[in-house]
């Protein structure tokens, strides 16, 4: 029964793999077909739904651009947005499936090892990444965010690849260290932040992009405004999903850390003894109370404070990819 | 300092700008206005000499402002990396006389700027009291402004509402009173606080309702019990101690200074008042997954203790596990790890014994092959020493001695052994772990080369020049224990709950005003519907929409008037 189940979560694991990287195709030709299409903003605002609308405001550029049909005729960039879209249903639809296979794979790896499948480096990555690729779908079915797409799923199949050829293990017991509820406290919290940072981080790297867009072209209003950078919603839309996805994730975060030190203190008898892993999760910590507190000091917001958020997440993949493989300490049991 | 610049997303240039500054926490010293700035940072202009009351007074200001917190939290940060790359004594004393032994150059430089001990440092605690000191200094006067706040809310219309980012306007024939009150029920329903401020010279009546005081309220929470962690934590570390043993099994441990391999304690513990109690490692057992793909895993390990709380009383028996310390008046005893423990018997030339016993062999990695030293002082002409390997099931891997497993199926001590001075006797205290070879040549094949001894259990092997003889009589285990004592431990812990709590409030709480103003006009009635968020991220719009949608008269006969500015502003 056991070894069936790992077959079927591996199994399950690879499809996912393929199938986010079909998804990841799609978007591919989503975005090289916007290639030509202008900014529009009924196209951006189907997209984007709410918060383009409360949005519009706040992205002068947008709002000015020029309409459909002004370097095309209409009927022909019609059927291109209709194509560029269907690629981007498509997409989507493909995410959806690999979430489920993904979904699958996990808990049939958990129901195999007859635990919560959080033991290794490798289980660790695929609940990480299938916390990503629920927090992605669950925000295009709120926000809409649609246009993250292109990322999420890039992201998910090199993870995901990474993680199945790379880091596999088979199924194995808990280290005693492990063996306490405190895992499943502990790790989950992590994961699910860790899921969210991703998102997050995804979505501050279009912020960048699409901010430096505007900012060019409000310098230069000549140039022309095509491609799918142009047809997503405005900076402070991507902001203000990037920043709820941060807000999110730092609660979770920081009770994930707390959980943490709980542990330690049953585990090993102290709180804190800055072991690596401890010293890594407290850079991350701070790095997204700064993220935060930026947002909220004159002079800091926007790009500024995106870029504090993305060197939280590096601090976070550090700690998750650097101690593991090179550090010691006493996490050290987390094995590869 | 420049006020907050109107970013792209919350464009509110209210009137007089005072609903600008508003939307900003109160009582922060960063955000208040130039004037009340105290004397000027320097920037470019002529700062007027200080005197030291007002230079007191501008430090703390600086050191208590948003922005040096950040400053400091990251400086924070910044300072806690090195200790995750140099080796720490705390954490590893071995590792960081390794790190030595390799920068003989480097170690006295990092010695002198305590990097061997990063979190104890002058510099680190610096930082860290610093950024406590910004905190309490930052907590004390927003508590006061907070209160205040919450007493004088929810504060007067701003005169043009419909500059605000969401506004809606209607004119109808209800009368203004009747409006008025149907907004203040409306209102109160749903759950904000409402006032109403009549302005007889203009005529118009204004409800006035707030929401969202626990926002402030939580951030307050989360900032003090930030305090009260770091204090707790402190306190824990000041009055506790930490301590590591390795006791063999079917040896004691009683909890005294001597007994330890390795012991901290905090800065204000009293050595004297460590609990006086014993215990014996009965029994221990230990399990490993034997097959599958991952055979070797451990599965469990434990240690049947039999424990005497205090001289006199009784023992009783404990069941030791991972994560399940054992706790005798406040101090915890916890297994983190084992190990075995080769017997050995050492002869001298004469035929004496010199030595007998189990030897403590650390586990270099998950296969359990262990390293070990034994040494023999008084052997008879020379003193001898040993150091080598403990393979728990020995096998050969490509040529090289290694163990296939960890349980000890087939286990096999590789030795080289050593005879001269072992320098025990200068003096100098010496790791049990570490054999000081300056003094010791080894045992040699004919060829020259050091001799391996191989030994299986109950083998004998010659040292060679009539020097002596070792035998492998068999193998113990030990275990690892940690002992630490931490007062107070609670405090953390409820700190740490009350600041989730507070920071659930900080982030997810959205404050709002609302303000619906009636004016008579002509005979009808103006009313308008205005909302701001004080902070970043709700949709203000929606909410003008639906309050508006309630108080419009049914019919909707009046058009909606929407002041032209109302889409730029949705
Ligand atoms: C130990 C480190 C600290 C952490 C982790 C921390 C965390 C936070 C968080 C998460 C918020 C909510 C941000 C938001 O509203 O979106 C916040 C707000 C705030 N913090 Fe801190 N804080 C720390 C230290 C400080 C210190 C030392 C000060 C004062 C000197 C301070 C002043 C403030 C203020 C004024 C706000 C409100 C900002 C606003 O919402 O507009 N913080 N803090």
């Amino acid at each position: 029964m056991t070894e069936t189940l790992a077959t079927v979560s591996n199994n399950m694991l690879y499809s996912a793999t393929v199938v986010y990287a079909l998804a990841l195709l799609a978007h591919v030709a989503e975005w090289a077909m916007a290639h030509k299409l202008p900014a529009d903003d009924e196209a951006a605002g189907s997209r984007g739904g709410a918060l383009v609308a409360t949005g519009s405001v706040s992205s002068p550029v947008a709002s000015s651009a020029s309409p459909l049909g002004a370097t095309s005729p209409e009927t022909r960039s019609v059927n291109e947005v209709e194509r560029s879209d269907k690629y981007g249903r498509i997409g989507l639809s493909l995410t959806a499936l690999a979430l489920i296979l993904h979904g699958v794979g996990v808990v049939s790896r958990g129901l195999a090892a007859d635990r919560v499948p959080w033991g290794s480096m490798y289980e660790f990555s695929i609940t990480v990444s299938l916390a990503v690729a629920a927090a992605y779908l669950y925000l295009v079915r709120r926000y809409r965010v649609r246009w993250l797409g292109l990322l999420v799923t890039g992201f998910l199949a090199l993870v995901l690849g990474i993680a199945v050829i790379v880091l596999y293990r088979p199924v194995g017991p808990l280290v005693p260290a492990l063996h306490s509820y405190w895992l499943v406290i502990h790790v989950s919290a992590a994961a699910i932040a860790g899921g969210a940072f991703t998102v997050g981080a995804l979505a501050s790297v279009l912020f960048l992009l699409r901010s430096r867009l505007e900012a060019r072209a409000s310098a230069r209003p000549e140039l022309p405004r095509s491609g799918f950078l142009w047809r997503m919603p405005a900076a402070s839309d991507i902001d203000k999903v990037a920043y709820r996805v941060h807000a999110f994730a730092f609660p979770l975060w920081t009770f994930a850390v707390l959980a943490g030190a709980i542990w330690a203190q049953y585990a090993w008898g102290r709180f804190w003894g800055w072991d690596p892993k401890e010293v890594w999760a407290f850079i991350t910590w701070v790095a997204y109370a700064a993220y935060l507190h930026a947002r909220a000091t004159a002079g800091w917001q926007g790009r500024r404070a995106a870029y504090v958020a993305l060197f939280g997440y590096a601090t976070f993949v550090f700690n998750f990819v650097g101690i593991n493989i090179f550090g010691s300490g006493l996490h050290a049991y987390a094995g590869l | 300092m420049a006020l907050r610049p109107p970013s792209d997303t919350t464009r509110t240039q209210v009137e007089d700008g005072v609903l600008d500054t508003d939307r900003r926490p109160e009582g922060h010293a960063s955000e208040k206005p130039p004037s009340e700035q105290g004397p000027s940072t320097g920037r470019g202009g002529t700062a007027p000499a200080l005197r030291p009351v007002e230079f007191g007074r501008w430090l703390w200001r600086q050191l208590t402002s948003m922005r040096t917190a950040l400053i400091l939290l990251f400086l924070l940060a910044v300072a806690s990396v090195p200790g995750s790359i140099v080796p720490q004594r705390r954490i590893d004393p071995s590792a960081v006389q390794l790190f030595k032994d390799d920068h003989p150059t480097l170690s006295p430089l990092f010695e002198r700027i305590e990097m061997f001990d990063v979190y104890s440092s002058a510099w680190f605690s610096a930082i860290y009291l610093l950024l406590m000191l910004s905190l309490v200094g930052c907590i004390i006067p927003r508590l006061r402004v907070y209160a205040a706040a919450v007493r004088g809310m929810p504060p007067k219309a701003p005169r043009n509402l419909s500059r605000l980012p969401a506004y809606d306007t209607w004119t109808t024939d209800e009368a203004d009173a009747g409006v008025a009150k149907r907004a203040q029920a409306l209102l109160r329903s749903q759950r904000r606080r409402v006032r109403v401020f009549a302005d007889p010279p203009a005529g118009d009546v204004v409800v006035s309702a707030e929401k969202g005081y626990l926002r402030e309220a939580g951030n307050l929470l989360f900032h003090c019990s930030l305090v009260v962690v770091l204090v707790g934590v402190a306190v824990t570390g000041l009055f506790g101690f930490r301590g590591s043993a390795s006791v063999i099994v079917g040896n004691g441990f009683s909890n005294t200074l001597t007994q330890y391999d390795d012991f901290t304690p905090g800065a204000s513990f009293d050595e004297t008042s460590l609990t006086p109690f014993t215990f014996t490692v009965e029994d221990f057992h230990v399990q490993w997954q034997r097959d599958g793909a991952a055979a070797g895993t451990p599965l469990t390990f434990n240690a049947d203790l039999a424990v005497t709380d205090q001289p006199g009383a009784p023992p009783r028996d404990y069941h030791l596990r991972v994560n399940h310390p054992l706790e005798v008046d406040g101090t915890s005893v916890f297994l983190v790890g084992h190990g075995y423990a080769p017997r050995v018997t050492v002869r001298d030339g004469k035929g004496n014994v010199a030595f007998s016993g189990p030897v403590v062999f650390l586990p270099q990695d998950g296969s359990f092959v262990s390293y070990g030293v034994v040494k023999a002082p008084d052997a008879a002409p020379s003193q001898l020493g040993f150091e080598g390997y403990f393979f728990p099931t020995a096998d050969l891997c490509e040529g090289q001695p290694c163990s296939t497993f960890p349980d000890a199926d087939n286990p096999v001590l590789s030795l080289l052994a050593y005879q001269g001075d072992l320098g025990v006797d200068s003096g100098q205290p010496q790791s049990v772990y570490v054999l000081d070879k300056d003094d010791l040549s080894p045992f040699t094949t004919p060829g020259g080369n050091p001799r391996a001894l191989l030994l299986r259990v109950g083998e004998q092997a010659q040292l060679g020049d009539g020097a002596g003889s070792i035998t492998f009589d068999g193998y113990d285990r030990w275990v690892r224990l940690q002992v630490s004592k931490s007062p107070a431990k609670v405090v953390p812990l409820v700190g740490v709950l009350a600041a989730i709590v507070g920071l659930l409030g900080s982030l997810f709480v959205r404050p709002r005003r609302t303000w619906v103003r009636v004016t008579p006009r002509d005979g009808r009635t103006l009313v308008e519907v205005a909302a701001l968020d004080r902070v970043f991220g709700g949709d203000p719009a929606d909410h003008v929409a639906d309050v508006s949608s309630s108080l419009r008269p049914s019919s909707a006969t009046a058009a909606a008037a929407l002041p032209a500015q109302q889409e730029d502003l949705r």
